[in-house]
């Protein structure tokens, strides 16, 4: 795989808006995790809500919550004139954008459903392709920055936006399009709430990523996008994506393979796609949603890949578990890691579980950082990893 | 523009209604016969376990009965090949039933439904069902769903993938969720790519983008009607194509412009 620069970014989260604000976050150890108070939602457990996403609407087809998530972010960090002055170089049809949801707008349908009429019908419309089609994201992406390249939404749950760096990856190869916009994003609704709380995923507190007494994860949401090109256009002090590895599990349904099998042939893949060695490898962005089997699968497959030299952390605690945004906000991260010589820490993780055996870093602290692996995992057994690296 | 993604097809499998498989479909697809929709018929794939098949859900058993017709044809192993899933959504059904049981006092979804209302369950199923371990995505381009995951899966090809199977499928959703996003009929199409001709090969695709998002329409009136409302059946031309051994561009809409596949037997 041909390294991409990645030369813009943007994110909205429980952190804050931007990437000032995130990586504020990351060095001061602060977590965007609160007690639920989402919604009409009843159940004991936290979440990472972004603030902001009340009050206003979009003024299109789009407004939902998740595309006001998605238009947050993109106002942040001088993004939308990075893609303005790629638009300029490449022209829009030679852009591509690639992006990850899992929810879309559903929160929207959720509350249209309290109020359907005696006869079961929705008593007012709903946008169904602006809000709540899985492509709804990227259709709103594509008409707010004027894009007209090829474009794909994958919703392969967790896994979806480490995936489309792999997609944009592809296409670009391929000559279908110049530059890509790779990212997405997934908001608060009450199928993920309730849905996690039925599998008894969902941890009283602020999730406990790798801590012995950890008991399962906290929903965040966020967007997050980057602008990925051809390598000579990353500037000084700039980071690529240098590979990505993909794999299946088949092992079962929403639960990872105990053994860890299906995260090391990602990350293995991701290694062989960047020509690295495991050495290379300066910190790794764990998957680790705080579940006692999932942090345990992973830990195994980390040590069989890298053993246990290479500084890993779970950025969960910090703003919740994202699901279909966590691959692009853990790129961010990573970039903002490389960047900034930052090892991240995991807030809430309080004693570690000297069952889990990676070197697992709880407090944040100064460190370099030339090359980064991150791992996103999901639902159907669909594994991801992403490595990126200072620009050569 | 760039150059067009050449790639060959090794097999083609489709079911709709009044469409049970590829070799009683080709008269209608050949135009020998007019077409007529019959009731969709969808059986738990045989792969599964006996609890996973309790668990299939319509979009899966659509999914898996097409992707696996394509991967017996083409006479490779399913456990070695890359696949992309393309469903405009999610299972429609099991998304219905959530949203009803978000409405009630102890909103007590089902753990089963909630990992099979996931975009990617079929693709899951498919995992357990072949022991694959290769790539799997999940992709959505709205209406245009079928078109992007021929992209997305002739670009995987020209990425160096020997072959990759690509499953497009879509159901209708039931009410109240049909009145906002009607769809037509459930069809499901699975196509398998490779890199090199070989004798199974059926035609030789080659796949570019073009600026127009002209569509192909189908020349009898009930298949173009199936078409235009399923977005799985907006891959009817290039199969009326593949059915008649003709060569013929066929033109598919993308979300922006579309694609021009020109289809060589």
């Amino acid at each position: 795989m041909r390294p991409l620069a990645i030369t813009a970014t943007c994110i909205a989260s429980s952190l804050g808006l931007g990437l000032g604000a995130t990586l504020t976050a990351l060095r001061d150890g602060i977590s965007g995790l609160r007690p639920c108070r989402f919604e009409t939602v009843d159940l004991p457990t936290f979440v990472g809500e972004a603030d902001g996403l009340d009050n206003w609407r979009l003024d299109s087809r789009f407004d939902c919550r998740n595309n006001r998530l998605a238009r947050l972010a993109l106002a942040q960090d001088g993004f939308e004139t990075a893609v303005e002055a790629a638009k300029t170089r490449y022209g829009p049809r030679r852009i591509g954008v690639f992006l990850g949801t899992s929810t879309s707008g559903i929160l929207q349908i959720e509350q249209a459903y309290r109020h359907r009429e005696p006869d079961g019908s929705l008593s007012y419309p709903v946008d169904y392709a602006g809000t709540q089609s899985t492509f709804s994201v990227a259709e709103f992406v594509l008409t707010q920055l004027g894009i007209t390249g090829p474009s794909l939404v994958v919703s392969s749950a967790c896994a979806s936006t480490t995936k489309v760096f792999a997609t944009a990856a592809r296409m670009i190869e391929a000559g279908l399009c110049d530059a890509a916009i790779v990212g997405g994003a997934d908001s608060l609704c009450l199928t993920t709430l309730y849905g996690f709380n039925a599998l008894q995923l969902l941890a009283p507190g602020p999730c406990r990523p790798f801590d012995a007494d950890r008991e399962g994860l906290s929903i965040g949401e966020a967007a997050g996008f980057a602008l990925l090109e051809r390598p000579e256009h990353g500037g000084a002090n700039s980071v690529a994506m240098l590979g990505v590895g993909e794999s299946s599990d088949a092992h079962h349904m929403s639960a990872p393979r105990p053994d860890g099998a299906g995260a090391m042939v990602s990350m293995t893949r991701a290694l062989a796609a960047s020509g690295l060695r495991p050495d290379a490898i300066d910190y790794i962005n764990l998957h680790g949603t705080a579940t006692r089997i999932g942090d345990a699968a992973e830990d195994l497959a980390v040590l069989s890949v890298f053993g246990d030299g290479v500084p890993c952390s779970s950025t969960k605690g910090h703003t919740g578990h994202t699901l279909g945004a966590s691959g692009i906000v853990e790129a961010i991260i990573g970039t903002l890691a490389i960047r900034h010589g930052l090892l991240p820490g995991s807030p809430h993780t309080a004693s570690h579980d000297p069952a889990l055996r990676c070197r697992y870093i709880t407090l944040a602290r100064p460190g370099r950082v030339e090359r980064m692996l991150s791992n996103s995992f999901g639902f159907g057994g669909s594994n991801a990893s992403l490595v990126l690296g200072r620009s050569a | 523009m760039s150059a067009p993604l050449v790639v060959g097809l090794e097999a083609a499998a489709l079911c709709g209604p009044g469409l049970p498989d590829w070799a009683a479909s080709l008269p209608v697809l050949t135009g020998a016969t007019p077409y007529r929709p019959e009731p969709l018929m969808l059986a738990p794939p045989p792969q599964l376990s006996p609890g996973e098949r309790r668990r299939a859900v319509p979009s899966v058993r659509l999914a898996l009965g097409v992707g696996m017709a394509a991967v017996e044809q083409s006479g490779l192993d399913a456990a070695a090949l890359p696949a992309v899933f393309a469903s405009s959504s999610a299972d429609g059904e099991t998304i219905d039933a959530i949203l009803a049981t978000l409405c009630t006092a102890t909103r007590e979804v089902s753990p089963t439904r909630f990992h099979n209302s996931v975009h990617n369950a079929p693709s899951g199923y498919w995992g357990l069902a072949t022991q694959s371990r290769e790539v799997v995505s999940s992709v959505s381009c709205h209406d245009q769903s079928f078109a992007a995951g021929l992209l997305e899966a002739a670009v995987q090809v020209a990425s160096g993938e020997s072959h990759v199977l690509l499953v497009a499928y879509d159901l209708p959703y039931p009410p109240p969720l049909a009145a906002l996003r009607p769809i037509v009929g459930g069809f499901g199409v699975a196509l398998v790519l490779s890199r090199t001709a070989s004798q199974r090969t059926l035609a030789r695709l080659r796949i570019g983008l073009s600026d127009t998002g002209d569509e192909t329409p189908c020349a009898d009136p009930a298949l173009d009607t199936l078409r235009l409302g399923n977005p799985a059946a907006r891959a009817l031309p290039l199969l009326i194509a593949l059915g008649r051994k003709s060569a013929q561009s066929v033109r598919l809409g993308l979300s922006r412009g579309g694609l021009q596949v020109d289809v060589e037997p």
